[in-house]
């Protein structure tokens, strides 16, 4: 037997690997799924197998199963177990395969965070760099938290090749774990000047994808980047560089002016296509920054126009491709350099390549203007003629239709031509895009008054060689246009000429071909017309031409009746019954006329499309809130367990309908059935009704003729487009020579005069009149809609978190210093453990108070740059007198030499630190204002140090200045970014109100197990359902108001507590401005917008009307949380009622419990034994008597109320597991037996944990 | 950012693929068809870029791809990568290949998709351009498998 163990495992060894895996499927064609189903029956076997080596071939195999697409999650514990192999062989197949299939949500994830350190932290340089390799493909915000620091020592390893995938993987944890940008940016920025190229290059990459998304944080890195930009060699470097500075010029138009003369110079002299390819994207980026009033870069444009025409010259597609794609930027701003190349462009639409025709057709977008738009829409149009396959065609159809309608149809001189373009659009077959001609068509009939006569006319013809367009059905998208022009016909039908032709062609039976929502508006608007001709025939004498109407009416609506499509049967139903009874009406010579018309009277006015988005909520309502009370909780009984846990948030269930009662249904469902019986026109339910009619005599019997397009199609009384261009050629040539009569009376006249003289050289875009006055209706918008942009922004984009001000890291000499609550999360609760130190504290309190506080304004920021410059320019005289010839000096390199003297002031005078700050914000504006003259280091050193000596006499008094203005710019950025974190600590809410449901789901996934065993034991205690429990407690409570209050600590943020209050109105009157205000103790601090004083209360965002209750949450900063804490505070409110109004205050004690500091985390049982094993935790335990509840609700107060999670629950005992937002573990074992529960709980803080155990053995004593 | 880089032959078979973003197994083959789709019907002489599929990116994305004998080399990137820029990556990336597998053929590609593996992530790590130089990526790629050697002798 044994034997036959080994022997097997022996057969193993030698099982299939990789290689024969491949052979194999490539062998097993025609059964290839069986064959792979039963190769992972295989690897399942082997994966069961205690030798790694086995496990390791089989995650292989997985790992190229995955690339087919096979599912193999399954396998994700055996990959960890592989990764976590002493032997890099398997390492390098673990760490792939989880490269290859692992993601945010898989569980097992949870588990390598020590092995992925232990890699990191490996002595083989291989080891670490498949850790890091492996990491930067998986890592989740928990990862990157624990881990971000490990990564960050090795940003400073002494191996070039770990530096680099070090310096490279920090981009991901950034994303993951926003937190850890600040700190561990100066070191990123210093791997910039990094000796190995490839570091270097690797920090260039970060920065850049990072200032790609928030480029004004990193505007003060320009300088930097511009010397690495003078000095690098390296291609891909300076591709890098030079793209951030194409998104950096936007925010500061200094920057590319100093940004030009090297950049062209690169261009002049690179011989690499990619890197002169950039170099001109980004002086394009400069020059639309510079477009206003900088009329003197018409060189740099024509450098770059010139490039580019190279470009697309060339016979290398990419570049022409490429080329074009430039050519469109520059358009943007400067459309008239491009325009000249018009000839270049309309050439490129002739390319065999598709890529390149787009970017052609782009490009001609932007290059229409009044005068050629009617030579290039000819120019598509024959283009649309020639193409082949329909892609092309359909996109060369939308270019046109783009070009023709952009700006509100600004460059449309004649609509008759546009129609009618539109309506040789209709005869291409087989495009998608009948549906925008058609709303096309719409567009232009409704908007433009004067071309509706036209436009009716056209869509008469339209109508009346429908069969041409609808050619063959089934393939044929352009049907759509009969839905337009049956509409213009139906709603302008007063333009008319010959009604009762167009209404005929309405009702013909084809019509009942085409779909449904097109039959539907023929059928709507044929009883439009029908009552214009009533209206026009019953003026004449003779009654029987409008009898003929109605009885044609009657004859063929039933066809419609007929048709299996609801809206079509209903309409045609209503309007026969309609007609009947004209009939009826018209038999006894009754005038109908004027009736039937006011049934359509009145003008349809189009609506602007975001119109509905733009209207304002009246104040006062609250689209939240609940209208009804919200539906009792007793309705969703078997969900009651969870919901315990999360708060009480009915949204998911809606108030129901009143319910009808079965008698009432069947009484109706038998009406119906009556009803139906009794009509008609109701066809039964049988499934071949619509195919009888289908093969109907009459339409079978119609040939269908082909079509043929290769010649193209000219229906009589349809115009030709061209025919337009000619005529307007000649109007605007009459147009022309009838101005130059006026000018030259003109001139005649002003000859005696002094007037001045015009220029009449070629005709300008002005000069060109609309061939017909245009009344073009603008789209109706609300009233007071709310002018907003910002529509369509993404709120759920990871950079947003990235949107961190690093200015103040850049030197040591931080304004805002990294706050201790900042620094990255070291190697968990070992070092955690001891309370911070009474001077630590104090050091942080000093920080806080640097917070610039004063409000902002421009006034300000324009006095306080003024007064730097004038030190500067003070300075600088004096260094003039000293060293005349290092007038060089002003260039990037000066900047930072002034840098240099700045901090050494700073270490002789402390007081002079916000002003030295404040200097190191305009270093960028000093160097942006500065001529660019590159010169040497060694020179700028002895610059800076010939400026520490004079330095610190000087500025002493400007630096008292200054002070008070110091905060300024970063305070604008910081407001930003607090509001920022408002917004991302909701978001972390509703994570962790997902998280804890998950939990819940875990925990329940134990309970389970639990309740099997009690069923067992013989009683039936977890079926008991728990009691509904709620965080929130009674804060104050007065005649008008009561606040109740739940405390949360913030997980992102070890120093945040968010605190949630609830205010209820309980008075009849209104409650307004509200302002909540706390008086901060030293521990803990409210906190306060940017600007205001600490004193300052926090108006809450909204005003209570009788009996309505809202929610408001305020952070608070917290430094030490082994402690409770107890804050006093007080609300001010103004009780208006409708006579007068009162000041009211309420005064509360706000109640910071160390529970409030805990944070639900789900620990896994293996690592919370670890944890217990670690033998770092302190422990400490309660007794609590005459607890008389199921243990399970004990468990679930002790979670709900404490924020606790299961680990493990055996019968009556049960492991449970919390995290504090400082990382402190805190561990608990509840056992209970009669009426008593004891609790031994550990942690890595004494305080805090007797201050919890109290917290719950009060939580038991109340119940 | 280099959102995925895909392998495969003139029948659209799958020989590598990375994404750097999690998809799951499904939308993943679909992308590599709807990629092979796109890029397949394209002539030889035509332009390498290839305005993204629906799957795949959006408007920011490119595909930016490399006909060689039987296979397709496609990066799809967006608009932070110089263009010609990864054209001339993905040919250090065959090249390194080349010198790698001797000559290397698809039947290469299809018996070491590991070996690939490892040395594109020499290349590009997490979606980032890691190295250019190919000196140095095969000198990286050969200390690992030396490593690997020693200890199948032990």
């Amino acid at each position: 037997m044994a034997l036959k163990i080994v022997k097997g495992s022996i057969d193993r060894m030698f099982d299939k690997n990789l290689q024969d895996l491949v052979r194999g499927i490539r062998n097993h064609k025609e059964d290839e799924a069986k064959y792979i189903s039963t190769c992972i029956d295989e690897i399942k076997q082997e994966l069961k197998q205690d030798n790694i080596a086995v496990k390791a071939n089989a995650v292989c195999k997985l790992t190229y199963l995955q690339m087919l697409g096979y599912d193999v999650s399954w396998a994700a514990f055996n990959i960890v177990e592989v990764m976590s192999s002493s032997k890099f062989t398997y390492k390098r197949i673990g760490y792939l395969a989880a490269s290859q299939c692992f993601h945010e949500n898989t569980d097992v994830i949870m588990l390598t965070t020590n092995q992925i350190r232990k890699d990191l932290s490996s002595p083989n340089q291989y080891d670490t760099g498949v850790a890091l390799t492996g990491l930067s493909c998986f890592v989740t915000p928990d990862l990157a938290r624990d881990l971000a620091n490990d990564i960050m020592t090795l940003m400073s390893h002494t191996k070039p090749y770990i530096r680099k995938k070090a310096v490279l993987i920090m981009y991901k944890v950034f994303l993951k774990y926003p937190e850890s940008l600040r700190p561990a940016f100066p070191r990123l920025k210093e791997k910039l000047e990094d000796p190995d190229p490839g570091v270097q290059s690797a920090a260039v990459n970060v920065i850049c994808e990072l200032a790609r998304r928030n480029p004004k944080n990193y505007l003060s890195l320009a300088p930097l980047f511009f010397k690495l930009m003078t000095s690098s060699t390296n291609n891909w470097v300076l591709i890098k560089i030079i793209k951030l500075f194409g998104a950096l010029t936007p925010l500061e138009p200094r920057l590319g002016k100093k940004l030009i003369e090297p950049l062209t110079n690169l261009i002049h002299s690179t011989s690499a296509m990619s890197l002169l390819y950039e170099c001109v994207n980004t002086v394009i980026a400069v020059l639309i920054s510079l477009s206003s009033g900088m009329p003197n870069h018409s060189a740099s444009i024509q450098l770059c126009v010139q490039k580019l025409r190279i470009l697309i010259e060339d016979s290398d597609q990419n570049l022409k491709y490429l080329g074009l794609l430039a050519m469109s930027k520059i358009l943007k701003t400067h459309p008239k350099s491009v325009q000249s190349h018009k000839d270049l462009i309309l050439q490129c639409l002739d390319d065999k390549d598709e890529s390149i025709r787009l970017r052609a057709l782009d490009l001609l977008y932007g290059m229409v203007s009044k005068k050629n738009l009617m030579e290039i829409v000819k120019k598509l149009m024959i283009h649309v003629d020639k193409a082949e396959g329909t892609t092309y065609r359909d996109e060369l159809l939308t270019k046109i239709i783009d070009i023709c309608s952009q700006s509100n149809y600004q460059y449309i001189t004649n609509f008759e031509w546009y129609i009618s373009i539109l309506v040789e659009l209709t005869r291409l077959e087989g495009t998608r895009h009948g549906h925008l001609i058609a709303s096309q068509m719409l567009d232009v009939a409704i908007r433009v008054k004067a071309i509706r006569v036209f436009a009716v006319a056209q869509m008469a013809t339209l109508l009346d060689n429908a069969h041409l367009l609808t050619g063959n059905m089934q393939r044929n998208g352009i049907c759509e246009v009969l839905y337009a022009a049956a509409w213009i016909c139906g709603e302008f039908s007063e333009h008319l000429e010959n009604p009762v032709q167009t209404l005929e062609a309405m009702l013909r039976p084809k019509v009942a071909t085409l779909p449904g929502h097109i039959q539907a508006v023929y059928v709507q608007n044929a009883a439009k017309l029908f009552a214009t001709i009533l209206k026009n025939q019953e003026g004449n004498t003779d009654s029987t031409a409008a009898q003929e109407t109605s009885q044609m009416m009657i004859d063929r609506l039933p066809l419609f009746v007929q048709s299996a499509n609801l809206e079509v049967q209903e309409r045609a139903s209503c309007i026969l019954q309609l007609v009947k009874y004209i009939q009826k009406l018209q038999q006894k010579d009754v005038e109908v006329a004027e009736e039937v018309s006011a049934l359509f009277a009145g003008e349809l006015n189009p609506v602007a499309p975001k119109a509905q988005k733009k209207v304002p909520v009246p104040e006062g309502l609250d689209l939240d809130a609940w209208i009804n009370e919200p539906p009792s909780e007793s309705e969703s009984e078997d969900e009651q367990p969870k919901a315990i846990f999360t708060k009480e948030e009915p949204k998911h269930s809606r108030p129901r309908h009143t319910e009808v009662d079965e008698k009432e249904l069947a009484r109706r469902r038998e009406a119906r059935k009556q009803e139906q019986a009794n009509n008609p026109f109701y066809i039964k339910a049988s499934p071949s009704s619509q195919k009888v009619y289908q093969e109907a005599p009459g339409v079978e019997h119609i040939p269908v003729v082909q079509i043929d397009l290769s010649v193209p199609l000219k229906v009589p009384g349809l115009p030709m487009s061209d025919q337009y261009v000619k005529l307007e050629e000649e109007r605007r040539q009459k147009e022309r020579a009838e101005k130059k009569k006026k000018e030259k009376k003109k001139r005649k006249e002003k000859r005696s005069g002094r007037g001045k003289k015009h220029d009449s050289g070629p005709e300008s875009e002005e000069d060109i009149t609309p061939a017909h006055v245009v009344d073009i209706v603008t789209e109706e918008m609300p009233e007071n809609a709310l002018p907003s942009d910002d529509d369509d922004k993404d709120p759920n984009d990871p950079h947003k978190a990235l949107d961190i001000d690093l200015d103040n890291l850049l030197e040591t000499t931080a304004r805002r210093p990294l706050a201790d609550s900042e620094k990255l999360p070291v190697r968990s609760h070992r070092a955690a453990g001891a309370p911070k130190s009474p001077a630590e504290d104090g050091e942080a309190e000093n920080a806080t108070p640097q917070e610039p506080k004063k409000k902002s304004s421009k006034e300000k920021r324009d006095k306080k740059k003024d007064k730097e410059r004038d030190r500067k320019r003070s300075k600088e005289e004096k260094k003039k007198k000293k060293h005349k010839r290092e007038e060089k000096e002003e260039d990037l390199l000066g900047g930072q030499a002034e840098e240099a003297a700045v901090q050494s002031e700073e270490t002789k005078e402390v007081e002079a630190q916000p002003s030295s700050t404040s200097a190191e914000v305009s270093d960028l504006d000093f160097w942006l204002s500065n001529a660019p003259v590159p010169s040497n280091t060694q020179e700028a050193a002895t610059v800076a140090a010939a400026e520490a000596d004079p330095a610190p006499e000087a500025p002493a008094g400007t630096a008292a200045d200054s002070e008070p203005e110091e905060p300024k710019d970063t305070e604008t950025e910081e407001s930003k970014s607090s509001k920022h974190k408002k917004k991302k600590q909701k978001k972390e809410k509703e994570e962790k109100e997902k998280k804890k449901k998950k939990k819940h789901h875990h925990h329940h996934h134990h309970s389970d197990g639990g309740g099997e065993e009690s069923v067992q034991n013989g009683t039936v205690e977890e079926e008991e359902p728990l009691p509904p429990m709620s965080n929130y407690c009674l804060l104050a409570e007065n005649s008008y108001i009561k606040m109740v209050c739940d405390i949360q600590g913030n997980l992102q943020d070890g120093s945040q507590v968010v605190v949630s209050v609830i205010f209820e109105n309980k008075s009849d009157s209104f409650l307004k401005s509200m302002e909540f205000n706390v008086l901060d103790s030293l521990n803990s601090k409210l906190q306060r917008p940017e600007g205001s004083g600490p004193h300052d209360g926090l108006t809450v965002p909204f005003q209570l009307p009788p009996g309505v209750s809202n929610e408001a949450r305020f952070v608070f900063t917290v430094q030490s949380i082994v402690m409770p804490q107890k804050l006093k505070g007080t609300l001010t409110f103004i009780v208006k009622n409708e006579d007068s109004s009162t000041h009211e205050k309420l005064d509360f004690k706000l109640h910071f419990t160390c529970t409030s500091y805990l944070i639900t985390t789900p620990c896994y049982s293996d690592a919370f034994a670890k944890l217990l094993e670690s033998g770092d935790l302190k422990s400490s335990s309660v007794r609590l008597e005459g607890v008389n509840m199921p243990f399970h609700h004990l468990l679930a107060r002790i979670c709900f109320h404490h924020h606790f999670s299961v680990v493990e629950r055996i019968n009556s005992c049960a492991s449970m597991y919390s995290r504090s937002i400082q990382g402190h573990h805190v561990c608990l074992l509840v056992k209970t037996s009669a009426q008593t529960v004891s609790i031994d709980a550990k942690c890595d803080e004494p305080t805090l944990l007797g201050n919890v155990l109290d917290e719950i053995k009060q939580t038991f004593s109340q119940c | 950012m280099i959102k995925a880089i895909l392998i495969f032959n003139n029948h659209g078979k799958p020989r590598l693929s990375k994404f750097y973003e999690h998809y799951n197994e499904d939308t993943e083959q679909q992308i590599i068809r709807e990629t092979f789709h796109l890029v397949s019907k394209r002539d030889e002489n035509v332009c390498n870029f290839l305005e993204g599929g629906m799957l795949i990116g959006g408007s920011d994305y490119k595909l930016i791809y490399r006909h060689y004998a039987t296979l397709y080399f496609v990066f799809c990137v967006d608009s932070s990568e110089s263009e010609l820029g990864i054209l001339d990556l993905i040919q250090v990336f065959v090249e390194t290949l080349d010198k790698c597998f001797e000559n290397v053929c698809e039947l290469d590609l299809i018996f070491h998709v590991d070996k690939v593996h490892n040395i594109l992530a020499e290349m590009v790590m997490g979606g980032m351009v890691l190295e250019t130089n190919m000196n140095e990526i095969i000198t990286q790629v050969d200390a690992q498998n030396k490593m690997e050697k020693s200890e199948v002798i032990l």
